[in-house]
């Protein structure tokens, strides 16, 4: 392979291709984070343990009733969206119309006695959930080894966050949604149960949780801390993104992903930083986001 | 007048009589505080397992019914240097605790062993694995007990590098233990005539790994050492299986695994490796009977890993020396008994402590079992090679412990 700036192209093109790995869970992940912003005006913070949640019931589903890896994929994801309905129609419908610091301590709040129950219960280290049959092995491509449930990962999530997309800003349940939010007393006027929209919209987004929970159930530990992990990444990436926009949140999460990646090659130790070195960048360049509205 | 002054020189004494009583009774306490990791990456190796070891050893000792007063008190330090190191000083200068024991990650416990000795207490190390507790940083007033980097270099270094694997790459833990252990690691695989290609830092409690093993795949390397612990090796050895890098013909070191991380990443994934280890919870009559009571109160009647059975043979050994002496309250006399006093416990047998503060037993290259081998619940391991008490660890003379006199 040609040498490229001292750096192989075989670790280039590897590293980057983790990065869009890992820039699929990000997008899964802030989509969900920014489809709750834009209808609800909530932080979610309770979004990662939301996640741990759906790899868990996905653990729980295998280990106990003998439910493999695809119902898993269906069934979590909504098990956990009644979870979260449940919760917004009993708490976080008391605090609408109020300042957004009151979600974020709500939600923030319910993130670590979720996160607590779950350590009291399992301990701190992780369960182990295999991949299914179907997408054990993986690829040689030549430059790196791409097991299979991997490439399942992106494309899968990407046709996830394109339907959301397109079902948000596409559709006519779509526009219902954006319009309950934009105007919430014109929308009830002309008919339309306002409460019950805004109780499923968050049982959609916290359902996008558990979904890349159980995707990442076979790739990373299932654990209690899983989401604590992961939730202060995906922050910054919907800041970057733009606050309640839905192709922000998709792009901002892969166009992160690619960039970690190739912070791996040039500067490992950088890594970790750099998502919040662009978000500080971005925050002052263009305050509302990549793709955000103006403030 | 004299009827005044006999009356006071009576109720002197009787005060002072008192006050001696009082001293007499404030003496006969002693304080063992866990200090661990009790929900990161390692709370499973250690964390409320190793206070209920602790607990065992207290009601073992049998110090209660000779009129001690034994105190346990328990605390995370979140793997942070700083909230370790101010845990420990609270502990001392409020009279909370004689001795801490335990301390997973060698970052806390080098800060704790400085506070320790500043103040004359004693610090039991059993999770904290870096071999510079009994090298430069040795105290008079601390002994590490259970395992350090030289001995599971020693162990599974060694044995992979004679085995054929002479070229290694490192995967280490960003923090002093994982350092440590790639530094002692490094000097057995010279040793033995093998090189070392290079090494990628990976942060502590990493969930992705899939970068660094991408790295150590293209370095060619024979074995890729896995110089982490806890969460991070479970990750790391999973990751390697996914990748296939056991397939490409590398072999995979994991240099430090506990029970509760095989058990973490289950045997299909995890079967073949080869560990080091001083107590494996099935080795004998002994070290069952051990785990015996520790699983019947344990959560989900898990075995105990090394750590946990070394913070209970730690903390029975210093409770004996403890009830010798008669007081907890000078640390370095309390230690100087320990290594005089030979030890013996159900979990490690009959062993000794050397003057450079380390205990010294056996310890065991295991193999993970294959699912079919696996017989009963907790059932994973099994002993390739004993190395004896005297080839286990550093040799003192190769110490740089300023208490070993040459």
């Amino acid at each position: 392979m040609i040498p490229l700036l001292g750096i192989s192209t075989q670790a280039l093109f590897g590293q980057l291709l983790l990065g869009l790995i890992n820039g699929a869970f990000y997008a899964m992940l802030s989509l969900g984070l920014a489809v709750i912003f834009g209808m609800l005006n909530i932080v979610n913070f309770a979004h990662g343990a939301l996640y741990m949640v759906g790899a868990f019931v996905a653990w729980f589903l295998l280990n106990t009733f003998h439910i493999g890896y695809w119902p898993a994929l269906v069934l979590a994801p909504v098990g956990v969206a009644l979870l979260g309905m449940a919760l917004e129609r009993t708490m976080m419908k008391r605090l609408a119309g109020l300042d957004h610091i009151y979600g974020l301590l709500l939600t923030f709040g319910l993130a670590l006695i979720i996160q607590g129950v779950f350590q009291n219960l399992f301990g701190a280290s992780g369960q182990p959930y295999p991949p299914p049959d179907l997408l054990k092995g993986g690829f040689n491509l030549g430059f790196m080894y791409l097991p299979a449930y991997r490439a399942w990962v992106v494309v899968f999530s990407l046709a996830v966050c394109l339907f959301t997309w397109f079902m948000i800003e596409k559709t006519r349940l779509g526009a219902i949604l954006r319009a309950c939010t934009e105007n919430p007393e014109l929308t009830r006027a002309f008919g339309l149960n306002v409460p019950r929209l805004i109780t499923l919209t968050y049982g959609f987004g916290v359902g996008l949780a558990a979904l890349a929970g159980v995707l990442a159930a076979p790739i990373y530990q299932v654990r209690p801390l899983m989401g604590a992990d992961f939730i202060i990444v995906v922050f910054a990436v919907v800041v970057i993104g733009g606050m309640g926009s839905i192709l922000g949140a998709i792009g901002a999460g892969f166009l992160l992903g690619l960039v970690e990646g190739l912070t791996k090659v040039f500067y490992p130790q950088a890594a970790n930083v750099v998502v919040f070195v662009i978000m500080v960048a971005v925050l002052l360049v263009k305050p509302a986001g990549l793709f955000g509205k103006k403030i | 007048m004299k009827q005044a002054i006999s009356l006071g020189v009576a109720l002197t004494c009787l005060a002072s009589a008192a006050f001696a009583g009082a001293a007499f009774a404030a003496d006969k306490v002693v304080k063992v505080g866990v200090l661990t990791d009790g929900s990161g990456p390692y709370a499973d190796v250690g964390g409320v397992g190793s206070q209920l070891a602790a607990q065992l050893a207290i009601d073992e000792s049998g110090l209660a019914a000779k009129g001690w007063k034994v105190e346990l008190i328990y605390a995370d330090h979140l793997n942070k240097v700083d909230v370790g190191a101010s845990l420990a000083r609270e502990w001392f200068d409020q009279g909370k605790a004689d001795v801490i024991v335990d301390t997973l990650n060698s970052g806390v416990a080098l800060a704790v062993s400085q506070i320790v000795k500043d103040k004359n207490k004693v610090f039991l190390n059993s999770g904290a694995a870096t071999s510079d507790l009994t090298g430069k940083a040795c105290t008079p007033n601390q002994i590490h007990w259970t395992y350090d980097t030289y001995a599971l270099a020693n162990g599974t270094g060694k044995a992979l590098t004679k085995a054929g694997g002479d070229s290694w790459y490192f995967i280490t833990a960003d923090y002093a233990f994982g350092k440590a252990l790639e530094r002692d690691t490094s000097a057995v695989v010279k040793a033995n005539g093998g090189q070392v290609l290079g090494d990628v830092m990976a942060p502590l409690n990493n969930a992705d790994f899939s970068s660094q093993l991408l790295q150590a795949q293209s370095s060619k390397a024979k074995v890729i050492g896995l110089a982490n612990a806890g969460a991070d090796s479970a990750n790391a050895i999973k990751q390697a299986a996914e990748f296939g890098v056991t397939h490409s013909g590398q072999k995979l070191a994991a240099l430090l695994i506990f029970l509760s991380d095989i058990h973490s990443i289950g045997l299909t994934v995890a079967q073949g490796l080869e560990f080091t280890a001083t107590y494996y919870w099935d080795l004998n009559d002994g070290a069952r009977a051990f785990a015996e009571k520790f699983s019947k109160k344990s959560r989900n009647a898990a075995k105990p890993t090394m750590v946990q059975a070394g913070v209970y043979s730690a903390t029975l050994h210093y409770l004996k020396a403890v009830d010798a002496l008669g007081s907890p309250a000078d640390g370095a006399a309390v230690v100087a008994k320990m290594k005089a006093l030979p030890t013996d416990d159900d979990a490690f047998g009959k062993g000794s402590i050397r003057e450079d503060g380390r205990k010294i037993h056996p310890a065991y290259l295991l193999q993970v079992k294959t699912p079919a081998e696996s017989k009963y619940p907790w059932d994973y391991a099994k002993v390739v090679a004993t190395i004896p008490a005297e080839e286990a660890f550093r040799p003192l003379s190769q110490s740089e412990c300023p208490l070993v006199k040459k």
